[in-house]
């Protein structure tokens, strides 16, 4: 059984087709990139997996229990096993960094305020951020933002985390900082779903890599398959294109 | 408590009370291009007047908008007797809201102009515009964008600020339905029917000057 | 006249008077606090109510924008009768201050559910759904994401709106409550000079007012998002 299954999802935004018959796996631990060019719909999966936006057809299914997209309480659920970092961070900014990363933890888990914030400080220290615990949002640069996004994501124990571009909206310098931290989780058992322009950091991190465009996904395989010999034109054109870059 | 509502009383004197909302909007009119007039003249002492005139318009703005209309004019129909004018109620209504008016136009008209940013006129004239090109086809615009929206808003105002004519005996719109109240004592209708007919004046002004503000500056006003 | 004027002023300005005035100003701030407070609460749920989708909640929807769309079309002194006729028989008992008040309120409430309406959709909407994914229900949301970052653009029109109200409030002497234009007729019937008695009303009001209005215009500068 795999941790995360994905079974012929379909999406639309009114009547434009975003998604088509998407299936994909994840075991326990696995780290699988989506690639593709822009508008091929790796964020709108995303968004259908966290129940943002709403399949038009399909399963998920999280240690081969489905999801009812329809149920609040299924929902609540699956946002206990599962969470997401988006490419614009979504800092809350009207709380400083401590407040953003403990908030969930105890007003919503319910966890002694104390224990949270221990904790908190912990995550913040590994993204490398804990000088900045009381610091507001809009004090920190775009890269400091991320990785605070990342610690607050951490800080409700997802199984799974769902990354979606996390580096695109930082400066060349800081993109390392945040590739370093994504690249310490991934041996700590989460089940990651990166989306990245990054090739280089996909093809080192990942267990497999998936081929997306219009909606559906191309081709599947590790990296060293998706990089040096892709069976589909489509992706070779793809990764070509992307790695004369 | 059993009231019987009976609208049909009421309703038999609805082309009398519509008579007297075109009386309403015919205040509304008047104090609007009053208004208008004072508000350009205010607006352009504000933003390009010596220190004087800056003064006095601020001072003018600053008099009239903190303090209420109705009380302005009690004081122009209830003192001017004593220095020997008399005032109709009619007119001592109409300067009263004009004034008003063009205190507030002047706020609003003041935020068009300043809207309009040098480095477009300088970038026009670079262009070889002809002053009038200028103001035809740089300020105009830019000023009508900004100023539309608030100046239709500001009319609904004032279609519903004139009521307090009613309280000086001009019979517009809520000054009949006193008079029709006080005969028939079927205030509830009464009030609720011109209430109706005040919702439906103004829905009417907002889509009408919306859809002029469409048609003649691209103004994308919304109805509601 | 300014004879006149001159006999009149220390008759004027006696003790008696400037309680009398003060009591009235009393009213006239109070009634546009209770009903600007009470419009404050009573908005707030309108707006929150307009921000849902849910499909069972929409004839509470309809019901709520038409209230907003149509008080903010009804003149302030005809929704002061409608409520002076519809209460007198129901509640025979009801102070004129009361009644006062609860026009201001009805009023209120429409215009500043719109204010908070507007604040309320200047968040933007990524805040509400990280706040989603994080398992905040509604109230959570609203509470501890959305409305701590729509102050700053409801507070300005807001404060510019209780100004707007405190001089409607004036519209209130029509039914005889003793807020500070009644107060200026009464002292006038009392066979003060106009000028005087309206005069002294007017500044009066604009003490009430022009502080107010100063305050508004700072938050506006202070608060205007960047
Ligand atoms: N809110 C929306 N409303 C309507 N259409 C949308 C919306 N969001 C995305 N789309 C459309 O859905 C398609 C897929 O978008 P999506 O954001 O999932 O692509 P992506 O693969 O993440 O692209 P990128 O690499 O640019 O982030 C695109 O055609 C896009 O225009
Ligand atoms: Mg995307």
């Amino acid at each position: 059984m795999h941790h995360l299954e994905i079974r012929n999802i379909s999406s639309s935004y009114g009547k434009l087709e975003v998604l088509r018959d998407v299936t994909l796996s994840a075991d326990k631990g696995e780290v699988v990139s989506l690639i593709g060019p822009s508008g091929s719909g790796k964020s709108t999966l995303l968004r259908v997996l966290i129940g943002l936006t709403p399949p038009t057809g399909g399963n998920v299914y999280i240690g081969g229990n489905k999801v009812d997209y329809n149920s609040r309480k299924s929902l609540k659920d699956l946002r206990g096993h599962m969470a997401i970092v988006f490419q614009q961070y979504n800092l809350f900014q009207n709380m400083n960094v401590l407040r953003n990363v403990t908030i969930a933890p105890v007003k919503i888990k319910k966890k002694p305020r104390e224990e949270a914030e221990v904790r908190a400080r912990g995550l913040l220290q590994k993204v490398g951020m804990e000088e900045k615990a009381d610091a507001y949002p809009d004090e920190l640069s775009g890269g400091q933002q991320q990785r605070v996004a990342i610690a607050r994501a951490l800080a409700t124990s997802p199984e799974i985390l769902l990354l979606d571009e996390v580096t695109s909206a930082l400066d060349p310098e800081r993109v390392k900082e945040v590739l370093d931290t994504i690249r310490s989780l991934t041996h700590e058992g989460i089940t990651l779903i990166i989306v990245s322009h990054e090739m280089a950091f996909v093809r080192e991190v990942s267990t497999r890599v998936a081929m997306m465009d219009q909606g559906k996904i191309v081709e599947v395989g590790p990296p060293e398959q998706i990089f040096r010999s892709p069976v589909e034109s489509r992706t070779r054109d793809f990764v070509s294109k992307i790695l004369s870059h | 408590m059993n009231y019987t509502f009976q609208f049909a009383a009421v309703l038999e004197e609805l082309p009398y009370l519509l008579g007297g909302a075109v009386v309403t909007l015919q205040i509304a009119f008047a104090s609007f291009w009053g208004g208008a007039v004072i508000g350009l003249f205010g607006a352009l002492a504000k933003v390009y007047g010596g220190v004087v005139a800056r003064r006095i318009a601020a001072g003018y703005v600053t008099l009239l908008t903190n303090t209420p209309a109705l009380v302005q004019i009690f004081l122009l129909y209830y003192a001017l007797p004593d220095a020997g004018i008399l005032l109709e109620p009619m007119t001592a209504v109409l300067i009263g809201l004009v004034l008003n008016a063009g205190a507030y136009l002047t706020e609003i008209l003041r935020a068009g102009v300043l809207s309009v940013r040098r480095s477009e006129i300088e970038a026009a004239a670079t262009l070889g515009m002809s002053q009038l090109q200028i103001v035809r086809y740089v300020m105009l615009p830019h000023i009508a964008k900004t100023i539309y929206a608030p100046l239709s808003n500001f009319f609904v105002w004032l279609v519903l600020g004139s009521s307090l004519a009613a309280l000086f005996g001009v019979e517009e719109l809520t000054g009949r339905a006193i008079n029709i109240s006080t005969a028939n004592l079927r205030s509830i209708e009464t009030f609720t029917i011109v209430a109706a007919i005040y919702i439906v004046l103004t829905v009417i002004a907002s889509a009408s000057l919306a859809l002029v503000g469409r048609w003649a500056f691209r103004v994308k006003a919304k109805v509601f | 006249m300014f004879e006149r004027l001159v006999t009149e002023a220390p008759l004027f300005f006696n003790y008696h008077n400037m309680v009398f005035i003060g009591q009235a100003m009393a009213r006239t701030l109070g009634m546009t606090l209770i009903g600007c407070g009470v419009g404050f609460v009573f908005g707030m749920l309108i707006a929150v109510v307009r921000q849902t989708t849910s499909s069972l909640l929409w004839p509470v929807r309809l019901v709520v924008i038409s209230y907003v769309e149509f008080f903010r079309r009804i003149p302030f002194l005809v929704i002061l009768f409608i409520v002076l006729f519809v209460i007198e028989p129901l509640m025979p008992g009801t102070s004129l201050f009361g009644i006062a008040t609860v026009s201001v309120c009805l009023l209120s409430t429409a215009f500043l559910s719109e204010i908070i309406r507007s604040g309320l959709e200047s968040v933007p909407r990524a805040q509400v759904e990280t706040a989603q994914i994080l398992n905040f229900n509604v109230l959570q949301t609203l509470m501890m994401v959305v409305l701590p970052q729509s102050w700053r653009v409801i507070l300005p029109p807001a404060a510019a709106f209780i100004v707007m109200f405190i001089k409607d409030t004036s519209l209130a002497s029509q039914l005889g409550v003793i807020e500070l234009t009644f107060a200026g007729k009464m002292l006038i019937n009392r066979g003060f000079s106009p000028i005087l008695g309206f005069g002294a009303i007017l500044v009066c009001y604009f003490a009430l007012s022009y502080p107010l209005s100063r305050f508004a215009a700072y938050l506006e500068r202070r608060l205007a998002p960047s």
